[in-house]
């Protein structure tokens, strides 16, 4: 069958078009075809998956775009304006700010992937566990967790960096420590859709652990809904990381972190304007293509929640 | 901002039992609730002070300090008692107001945050009214006109809302504004000229302003919060013209707002009294919520336009490391945050009947 639907049509588009897969694999194929076909439907979701993919590409490759070192400081080419030789001019050491930039693009992808794999398993764990055990588990749990909802994640971030001491490290667990919470409650939220399924039954009949039916039968489920809430999520983490560095309290120097580049471009602001405007458009253009990339995202993986 | 209504529902289940009416259930629910969480809060601040730095004796008394200095100042904070024993008697302190003394200024911390934090309900207040006097209409002209210029116009601005950093946008506007064009006066709360001209009643300066009869002093402050407010209330507006389009856009569909038309009545009256009439409650909500989380978003615009609020209290002696001002500042800002979350839940059951 799967063979004369194939043939007839040409190659791949129809083998990923087909209404009667042969396969796993062809079905599989062809769902994440259709979910595509919708995603690339919303031009600015592909701005956003665009942009995203370039961060990602200029960090991995960011000792051959670099055109000069990042850190050494050159005192004879202080504070040029942009030319040809130096793309984005020069800051207060002479450092060139497009290699400033592109490695800057290292930091901020670090931040935001630490984040995101320390909070969303911790927050999934949680939400799995309260939302299948259900009972006294559930309760204990979600008032943490409402009780880490409530607090005020800035300055708790503050007050935790206050204490580990400034840091990029530290910034990235005192942003990770206060924002696992959503995903704990969106992934109670999706478990108490399926616990009473009956193929979670028919996989507890056959003997498996609470943990295996949870790792291996709920996590996956939830999985797509993190996805989304995460990818929303990592501008506010760009935006809070930055905010941290601006402050003095992330990225030490001489590390091209943005949000310190801006706080160390504050004081010429007014004649070399440079120095502080542009890594505050990087970081803006980066955190527009998560959320660009998060809402088209969202409109195709949770259609429910978008309107 | 994922739902809040079911914050409370722990407690209120209980209370159900009890039987009594439900409004007095409603808020002694939600007061359960706000008491566990403080006291969810006064657990990690405590954990931040006490057990994360390494020697907080150390840490008051300096490195010089000799070793009978160190005892004493070790029996004074309490640190020779068993752990829970100081979170006691922290928990003690912290309800009667006492934070200890800021190292940096070697006042009471408490009176510390008196002074300072009315700029920064002032800058709040101002950044609120702006995002609701212009986010409400906005996302009512977007639900409105779904789909259409008008509603990728407020999704854009949004949009730009979000992904923007504060501190870099409130520079930006420093220069433009203030630098460039002279439209709005620059950093501080008040020119030099204008200061100590007002007694303080409030602590804000646009309502002190007018209490003593100032006008010259009112247009003043007036001239320095414009920018930082708009900044500021940007993110408010943001968010409210978000939600106020997904609540108008839900109430537009339903019956009702046909049986008006149907009815007869004018489009602008539809719209305006009867879907916006019904979204008030979740907006009062939102409104809550969005005030709250300017209350704690101040911190950089405060950096950079050099207000002096809790929020440059609060960043000021973290750079010192002066561990008292930076926790009285966390619970206070953290007390305030929990509170107006859960007043706005509060409003939300006993303004919505269908909310149980």
């Amino acid at each position: 069958m799967s063979d004369l639907a194939s043939s007839s049509g040409s190659g791949l588009k129809a083998w990923l078009t087909s209404e009667n897969p042969g396969s796993h694999l062809q079905a599989s194929c062809s769902r994440a075809y259709y979910a595509w076909l919708d995603f690339a439907a919303n031009r600015l979701a592909l701005l956003g998956l665009i942009i995203v993919g370039l961060l990602i590409a200029v960090a991995a490759f960011a000792p051959l775009l670099a055109t000069a070192s990042p850190i050494a400081p050159d005192l004879t080419q202080r504070l040029l304006p942009p030319s040809a030789d130096y793309w984005f001019g020069t800051d207060e050491l002479g450092r060139d700010i497009y290699s400033r930039i592109v490695y800057g693009t290292r930091l901020t992808l670090y931040v935001v992937v630490l984040v995101a794999v320390i909070a969303a398993p911790v927050g999934l764990l949680v939400g799995t566990s309260a939302g299948y055990f259900g009972g006294w588990v559930d309760k204990i749990l979600m008032r943490i967790t409402d009780i880490f909802l409530a607090f005020p994640r800035l300055i708790l971030a503050l007050a935790f960096v206050a204490a580990l001491g400034p840091g990029i490290e530290n910034a990235i667990f005192a942003i990770a420590i206060t924002s696992w919470p959503p995903y704990a409650r969106i992934a109670r939220a999706e478990t108490l859709t399926i616990r009473r399924a009956d193929y979670i039954a028919a996989i507890r009949l056959q003997g498996a652990s609470s943990w295996r039916v949870i790792w291996g039968h709920v996590v996956p489920l939830c999985t797509s809904s993190i996805i989304v809430r995460v990818t929303l999520d990592m501008a506010g983490i760009i935006l809070t990381a930055a905010g941290l560095g601006f402050l003095g309290l992330g990225a030490q120097p001489p590390l091209p972190e943005w949000g310190a580049m801006i706080s160390s471009g504050r004081k010429f602001l007014l004649d070399q304007w440079w120095l502080a405007s542009i890594p505050g458009i990087a970081i803006f253009i980066v955190s527009l293509g998560f959320n660009l990339l998060g809402d088209g995202l969202r409109d195709v993986l949770d259609p429910k929640s978008g309107d | 901002m994922t739902s809040r209504s079911d914050n409370a529902a722990g407690g209120e289940a209980f209370l159900a039992r009890l039987r009594l009416p439900r409004p007095v259930r409603v808020v002694l629910g939600v007061v359960t609730t706000l008491a566990i969480t403080f006291l969810g809060l006064l657990v990690v601040t405590f954990f931040i002070g006490r057990v994360v730095p390494i020697d907080p004796v150390l840490a008051a008394v300096g490195d010089h300090a000799s070793a009978s200095a160190y005892e004493k100042a070790k029996i004074e904070l309490g640190l020779h008692l068993p752990l829970w024993q100081q979170f006691l008697l922290y928990v003690k302190n912290v309800a009667v107001g006492d934070f200890g003394e800021s190292v940096l200024t070697a006042n009471p911390v408490i009176e510390d945050i008196k002074r300072v934090f009315p700029a920064t309900l002032e800058l709040a207040t101002m950044g609120t009214i702006f995002g609701v006097v212009l986010g409400v209409p906005m996302g009512v002209v977007a639900a409105v006109n779904k789909g259409r210029w008008q509603d990728q116009l407020v999704r854009v601005l949004g949009l730009l809302g979000y992904s923007v950093p504060v501190f870099w946008l409130g520079l930006v506007g420093l220069l433009l504004f203030y630098a460039k064009l002279d439209w709005v006066a620059g950093p501080g709360r008040l020119d030099i000229a204008y200061e100590y001209l007002v007694d303080p009643v409030t602590g804000m300066l646009l309502v002190d302003s007018l209490i003593a009869g100032e006008i010259d002093v009112f247009y003043n402050a007036l001239s320095h919060i414009a920018l930082p407010a708009i900044i500021l209330g940007y993110f408010s507006l943001a968010y409210i013209s978000r939600m106020t389009r997904s609540f108008m856009l839900e109430q537009l569909s339903q019956e009702y707002i046909i049986t008006a038309r149907v009815k007869g009545l004018s489009e602008t009256r539809i719209i305006w009294r009867h879907a916006l009439g019904n979204v008030m409650v979740p907006l009062v909500t939102v409104i809550a919520l969005s005030y709250a989380s300017l209350l704690e978003g101040s911190v950089l615009t405060e950096i950079v336009f050099a207000w002096p609020g809790l929020g440059q209290y609060i960043t000021n002696s973290l750079l010192q490391a002066d561990m008292n001002a930076v926790l009285g500042g966390t619970v206070v800002v953290g007390t305030v945050f929990i509170s107006l979350n859960l007043l706005s839940d509060i409003l939300y059951r006993l303004l919505d009947p269908r909310a149980k």
